[in-house]
């Protein structure tokens, strides 16, 4: 090969092109190679070192949940032909992946009952500030309201994001654990780009969501073009039982697609949906997946308004996204059709009368209360009159994480003492039953520490 | 190709393809003609089924008493009604229309599509990884945190700067954090008026879409006659106004920029930032290093250089390492070793520029990206890029050595090239009446995927080349003798066959224009 190239060693390739100035010259600091036997028995011990939802009774959620990955998903996301091809960039040999794609935005636009969506965005916290983004573009405006029933990663990031494009982000404060309605109104304003909140919030209640829109949007002087987009983060698995975005006056809807039968995988990867009303197609970010036809006539899928992006359109394009999530989207688009019609309300309603079983059995519990008396789907919070990390270490003890210190992810003193509890179908009415008596336990006990005797 | 639907194509189009178009590697069965492909929204019939609810073992709920009537769903979605044989037979037929890495030879230029080890997606599915959830308390995550601690290091060694964070999610979104950070800097100096960043022509799209999300404005400079950045055109634009420079090194060319070292002098001497596109860092792994080259901030990009699968467009992971003028600005969490070997997410930095996204990123990617230095290690990672830049050169040589290629598709830039290479496709557009798009699309017939074409934007019909350090060189040989063929046939019948082509691939060239201008984004639903 080096005479082909006409070249006396490999060094030389990199002696002719490389400054010697910036040549590293020595070997990295890093440990020698090793077999794949020995990889995976070093990577099955770090594995071993955490505490997965397998090893134990989890009620953890805020974002992420333990739902059932149906076997078909492994299987058909490690295949070779979704795994492994780029961004389908050469659409006659990219059918699969782009029609995929399609399906995918038909089944996000029928669950939000919105008529445009994208092929995913990364995740549901940046999918918020990508919205942001989106009406920055639309109404060139300056102010974004947020509700404080935001999950805290969707405000901090949206914080982030938003002081790089210019705007600034306006928290209205909650009332019994939904969004203050009155304080709502007042906050938007004739530069107001944008009033966003979540569905259910992050304290697992449900907002009247039709109610916050309409009052966003008749609050800038109830004219049409002065209302600020309405943008509604959504729980998709919720969307079986609860009202669709798209009718309860949302304009764009985003969201975490985990729960959407995605691992947890520590946090990522995962994907964002992205859904919009029409108006807002051409401000989309990411990949969208079209159908058209080819030169013998045949349905056939692209990747469509490419004006969009960023390979094209460079400083002018919507958003700078490139490698999104098609892979998890796949995921998410299986799920929804291994659920089907009839099954996402069925898991909906389960969840529900689960969650509300829950919080009817730990409420009766000693020194343990509802944090908020509204609605839930799947996840609720109560506040212990004990210290939330104690018990949960005394919980751990147990083999039960009962779920997730609410002050440690929000830091308002309000919520100090507040946990929240997400039920999946994978925990059945024996583990709620189990995390009473524990939760119970590890309360009475920390109580009993509390007070000198 | 995986599939071949070999009959229709050529007879439709009027006349049969000459030349050697390579044959599908199987003999298929007779396949039923799929003009018109059905969506799994067309399949299945009413109240058929997958999921099997879980019994109901609560006491039951009325819904319509829990959830007032404006909150709940009148109607079911309608999402499809299917069984579980019919899902898996739609979406196994439909990923037999994709063609994929672990198929074909895929020289996708600055995509770096190497091979994806299996070992990796062995490891991500471990339940102690795959079914850990975020929130879970370190103490009770320290193998995951130890990981992610040990990627950092190891990245932070590859780049030569200390201090990384794995939590952007893909390139461009570790670009954006590389901006903001660069925002924090010169804010925290007091320097707010530094709004203009440089870029090259050369530079990836995301690059100046990156510039304009992070509220900065994009300056482009010019690239001279070996490739690299003009200096004339540097110095004439470096002043204080200056938030950073944006370089890919080496370059979309394949260029190594040789002024780097005068490059890093003038960009710091009027105060300003160096960002390091690791697009192509592939090229350099353990044998140049971007800290060393003076650079601030370097974005990784796993599903390039550390292969993770592209997964048909993500997903991705784009860590970032900085310098230490730098480092107090970084995003949380950030992995810590506490004092007493212990490690814990560091959430409290006071100057941060704050949270990118949910959690800490996409940790199933450091699995993968994290097993693969292991299973490389320093000497592996070095030998992968010298094999990256041998095999680009000895694919260059190849394609030289014919006459017919040499004469209608040149380098675009210099004698060698790093990992990758541009030709440009202007002469053979002239003399043999082919595009680059034809090229790239009778490259199909051959079972080819293409490289990157019309890029980078300054190469007058761009064809970028990445054969990376995975393929052997019976592939280089065939991919190089392919493309002979295909001039060939051009010179000798005429650029009609290529115009037309692809005519084995499951569909033909597809009309984007339609699709754009009435765009049918989803399906009507009954």
């Amino acid at each position: 090969m080096l005479a082909t190239i006409g070249v006396g060693s490999v060094q030389e390739l990199f002696d002719r092109q490389i400054p010697a100035g910036v040549r590293l010259g020595r070997a990295l600091d890093l440990p020698n190679g090793m077999g794949e036997q020995d990889v995976y028995a070093h990577l099955r011990e770090l594995a071993a070192r955490n505490v997965s939802a397998e090893q134990e009774i989890s009620f953890l959620g805020a974002g992420m949940y333990d739902h059932y990955v149906p076997a078909l998903i492994d299987m058909l996301m490690e295949r070779s032909e979704f795994l492994t091809p780029y961004t389908p960039y050469q659409p006659e040999i990219s059918q699969g992946g782009l029609q995929v794609m399609f399906e995918y935005q038909t089944a996000i636009c029928e669950l939000t009952g919105l008529p445009v969506s994208n092929a995913s965005v990364y995740e549901g916290p940046s999918a918020v500030a990508a919205a942001g983004y989106l009406a920055k573009l639309h109404n060139a405006r300056t102010r974004l309201v947020v509700s404080a029933g935001m999950h805290p990663h969707s405000i901090q990031t949206l914080r982030t994001l938003a002081h790089g494009y210019g705007m600034s982000v306006v928290e209205v404060p909650l009332v019994d654990d939904v969004t203050d309605m009155d304080a709502w109104t007042e906050a938007i304003d004739g530069d107001t780009s944008a009033a966003i909140f979540a569905q259910p919030n992050f304290y697992g209640a449900v907002e009247n969501a039709a109610a916050l829109s309409a009052a966003a949007k008749s609050a800038a002087g109830g004219k049409q073009d002065a209302a600020p987009v309405v943008v509604a983060q959504v729980d998709p698995i919720a969307l079986g039982v609860l009202a669709a975005p798209g009718e309860c006056g949302v304009d764009v809807a985003v969201g975490e697609g985990q729960p959407l039968g995605n691992r947890l995988d520590y946090g990522g990867p995962s994907f964002g949906l992205f859904a919009a009303r029409e108006e807002y197609l051409r401000r989309m970010p990411g990949r969208i997946a079209g159908e058209t036809v080819d030169v013998d006539g045949r349905r056939g899928f692209v990747l469509t308004l490419q004006t969009r992006e960023q390979h094209i359109r460079r400083e002018k394009a919507t958003s700078n996204i490139c490698t999104s999530q098609a892979l998890n989207a796949l995921g998410g688009v299986v799920y929804l059709a291994w659920l089907g019609r009839q099954g996402i309300v069925e898991l909906g309603e389960l969840l529900l009368a689960r969650a509300h079983y829950a919080r009817e059995t730990l409420s009766a519990l000693e020194g343990v209360e509802a944090l908020h008396s509204q609605p839930v789907i799947r996840e609720f919070a109560v506040r212990l009159d004990a210290d939330v990390a104690a018990v949960k270490a005394r919980c751990a003890r147990a083999g039960l994480n009962p779920g997730v210190d609410i002050h440690a992810l929000t830091r308002r003193e309000s919520d100090r003492g507040g946990l929240l509890v997400a039920i999946t179908e994978q925990r059945s009415r024996a583990d709620i039953d189990r995390l009473a008596d524990v939760l119970g336990a590890a309360v009475a006990a920390e109580r009993r520490e509390a007070v000198p005797a | 190709m995986t599939v071949g639907d070999t009959h229709s194509g050529a007879v439709a189009s009027g006349r049969a393809p000459t030349g050697s178009v390579t044959e599908p590697p199987q003999q298929r069965w007779p396949i039923p003609d799929d003009r018109r492909a059905r969506t799994i929204f067309e399949k299945g019939a009413p109240g058929r089924r997958a999921f099997v609810c879980p019994e109901l073992d609560v006491p039951p709920v009325d819904p319509e008493q829990l959830l007032p009537a404006g909150y709940r769903r009148p109607e079911p979605p309608r999402l499809p009604e299917v069984s579980e044989p019919e899902i898996v037979r739609h979406y196994v037929g439909i990923s037999k229309r994709n063609f994929d890495l672990d198929s074909g030879f895929y020289p996708l230029g600055s995509c770096t599509m190497k091979h994806n080890p299996r070992l990796h997606e062995r490891a991500a599915a471990l339940p102690g990884h795959a079914r850990l959830h975020p929130l879970q308390d370190p103490a009770r995550a320290q193998g995951a945190l130890e990981l992610m601690w040990r990627l950092q290091g190891a990245l932070a060694e590859i780049a030569g700067l200390g201090h990384v964070s794995l939590q952007p999610s893909a390139g461009s979104h570790g670009e954006l954090a590389g901006l903001l950070l660069t925002r924090a800097y010169h804010d925290s100096r007091g320097e707010r008026n530094r709004h203009k960043v440089l870029t090259p022509d050369t530079s990836h799209g995301t690059n100046p879409a990156t510039v304009t999300m992070a509220g900065l404005e994009v300056v482009k400079l010019t690239t001279n006659a070996q490739g690299g950045i003009d200096l004339e055109d540097l110095r004439a634009h470096a002043d204080g106004d200056v938030a950073c420079l944006m370089l890919t090194n080496p370059n979309t060319l394949g260029v190594f920029d040789p002024n780097i070292e005068e490059i890093a002098q003038i960009v710091h001497g009027v105060g300003a930032t160096l960002y390091y596109d690791g697009a192509n860092l592939n090229a350099v792994m353990g044998i140049s290093r971007p800290g060393d080259m003076g650079f601030d901030i370097v974005h990784f990009n796993l599903h390039k250089s550390f292969t993770q699968p592209h997964g048909g467009g993500g997903p991705g992971s784009g860590p970032i390492a900085v310098s230490e003028r730098i480092a107090p600005f970084m995003p949380t969490p950030i992995v810590v070793r506490r004092e007493d070997g212990s490690f814990d997410l560091e959430e409290d930095l006071p100057e941060s520029i704050g949270r990118l996204r949910g959690f800490h990123g996409n940790y199933g990617c450091f699995v993968r990206a994290y097993a693969y230095i292991c299973s490389l290690g320093a000497d592996g990672l070095k030998d992968a890029s010298e094999t990256a830049v041998l095999n680009a050169n000895y694919l260059l040589a190849r394609l030289r050595e014919q006459g017919i290629v040499a004469e209608h598709l040149p380098l675009a830039y210099g004698e060698l090239c790093m990992h990758e290479f541009v030709l440009s496709g202007g002469p053979m557009k002239r003399a043999l009446g082919l595009k680059t798009l034809d090229l790239a699309k009778r490259l199909l017939d051959h079972g080819f995927h293409p490289p990157t074409v019309y890029f980078p934007l300054l190469v007058d019909e761009a064809l970028m080349v990445e054969p990376t350090e995975t393929e052997t060189r019976e592939t280089l040989d065939a991919f190089a003798e392919a493309i002979a063929a295909i001039l060939r046939e051009a010179a000798t019948d005429g650029p009609e066959v290529a115009q037309n082509a692809p005519y084995t691939t499951p569909v033909r060239r597809l009309d984007e224009v339609a699709a754009a201008k009435r765009p049918v984004i989803r399906q009507t639903l009954a």
